[in-house]
């Protein structure tokens, strides 16, 4: 017998988008292996639009390879994946267009190398949304200036403090005007005295209502940003609560173990 | 010496090997981004035409293609450029060039591409780029940056190969007309030395302005 399955509370929570929001992004039985190793097993989970859904668990438990499933950074064995009712397709310019409507932030917040800040933010606008060039460095100067970089525009990613870029990188994304951002560990690269400032820009994009899937350590923002948190371990959702719940009283014994280690120091 | 500098079309030589240069190294650039692209690509099939044409004209003699390209390409099947037949032979020195450094040339921009951190295609496709464009946009740029020293290498070497022409052009480019005056003059170093100052004079400046680029145009990470 399976040790996890024994631990599997409810899960019910997950396949609902919370507060009975229109459902954004849906992932149903979606399965991957790594070789021998199961990653994904089974997911469910569906996020509503204006949601925000914080993912947590040990490493190795999948979380990162979930989310950049949902961009198609990595390929299902199984199972679907929805967004705003579009199924994700394999590749090729459909793929393209729908990526352009989701959001993808980087642990390593991989700016390209070779442009400038307001480059890297006027790329995707001039070459997938076919914005006029000068809308679009418009567009740019008002989004770094929401996250507080528009002193740097014309400053190459390696000038710029990891913080920065990051907020940059968030800024990037937030150019497409994407229908969901996923994040993907966005502070774990990061010197701690740099996390907050990016914690900062992603808790006011919360609050405006952007829909954020975020794989994080940060137990601090998903006490106050997240609607709802996900945990998985071996490669499952083990628990789907509010962040009030799971943190106070977790059901799992993996969640009781996990939330152990963490939150004793 | 005097004497061999107003009986011989020393500059004229040259001037061809500078031609030669020029016009190899664009279809070298051209043919070998092409290659390289194929070498990258998704498509296991374009990978494998990207391999194999490395792997033909890589490992196979300069000298061999020179000869082929005129006894079996233009005299056994056919196939001429030019009526003229020096002509021919300097269309077709500019193409075997091309062609065998195009392998060289892809190799280099390969090696530029394993500069690139997987994250930069990552992101580029997260934007919405098609394949196409996140080539265009984000890769090949970053490949060129990281290649250019290689590159620089390749071209010198290219200029330094135009003398392998020779064996179809005869007399027109440097090497040949080197080879022309040592027959009827006799050998003499001063001859030799004039020669291996003109490819030097030809080369040297490149390396300096390759290595320079190579450091003002690299990309920081």
């Amino acid at each position: 017998m399976d040790a996890a399955q024994h631990d599997r509370v409810d899960l019910s929570k997950g396949q609902k988008a919370g507060g009975n929001r229109e459902p954004m992004v849906v992932v149903k039985d979606v399965n991957k292996h790594f070789g021998d190793l199961h990653v994904l097993r089974d997911i469910n989970l569906t996020v509503g639009r204006g949601e925000v859904v914080v993912v947590l668990g040990p490493s190795g438990s999948g979380k990162s390879t979930l989310c950049r499933a949902i961009n198609r950074l990595e390929t299902i064995e199984g199972g679907t994946i929805t967004i705003d009712g579009k199924v994700l397709p394999e590749e090729g310019k459909g793929l393209a267009q729908l990526r352009a409507d989701v959001g993808m932030v980087f642990q390593s917040f991989n700016l390209f190398a070779h442009k400038t800040i307001r480059d890297n933010v006027t790329l995707g606008p001039i070459k997938v949304r076919k914005t006029s060039k000068s809308d679009a460095k418009k567009q740019a100067e008002a989004l770094l200036k929401r996250v507080g970089i528009e002193a740097q525009a014309d400053k190459f990613p390696a000038q710029l403090s990891g913080g920065q870029q990051q907020r940059v990188a968030i800024a990037r994304s937030l150019a497409m005007g994407p229908k969901v951002m996923l994040f993907d560990e966005p502070t774990s690269a990061l010197d701690p005295e740099m996390v907050g400032e990016v914690l900062d820009v992603m808790v006011a994009l919360a609050k405006e209502g952007m829909t954020m899937i975020v794989v994080t350590h940060e137990m601090g923002f998903a006490r106050k940003a997240a609607d709802r948190v996900v945990f998985m371990a071996d490669g499952q959702i083990v628990e789907v609560a509010t962040p009030e719940e799971f943190f106070t009283s977790p059901k799992s014994n993996r969640a009781k173990d996990f939330l152990g280690k963490i939150l004793t120091h | 010496m005097g004497d061999i500098l107003s009986k011989y079309d020393i500059l004229g030589a040259f001037w061809v090997t500078i031609q030669l240069s020029l016009l190899a190294a664009i279809g070298a650039l051209v043919l070998g981004t092409i290659v390289a692209i194929l070498r990258v690509s998704p498509v296991g099939v374009l990978r494998f035409i990207g391999t194999s044409y490395v792997n033909i004209f890589r490992n196979t003699p300069l000298t061999l293609l020179m000869v082929f390209s005129i006894l079996g390409i233009s005299f056994i099947l056919g196939i001429s450029l030019s009526q003229d037949l020096s002509r021919n032979a300097y269309w077709w020195a500019a193409i075997v060039l091309s062609v065998y450094h195009a392998a060289f040339v892809c190799e280099a921009l390969r090696s530029g591409v394993n500069t690139i951190p997987t994250g930069q295609a990552e992101a580029a496709r997260s934007i919405g780029l098609t394949f196409n464009q996140s080539l265009t946009e984000v890769l090949l740029p970053q490949a060129f940056r990281g290649a250019i020293a290689p590159l620089g290498s390749v071209l010198i070497a290219l200029i330094k190969n135009t003398t392998v022409a020779a064996v179809i052009l005869g007399t027109s480019e440097a090497a040949g007309l080197l080879a022309q005056i040592t027959e009827n003059e006799g050998a003499s170093l001063p001859t030799f030395f004039l020669f291996a100052l003109g490819f030097v004079i030809l080369t040297l400046p490149l390396g300096i302005l390759f290595t320079n680029l190579s450091r003002r145009l690299a990309v920081k990470r």
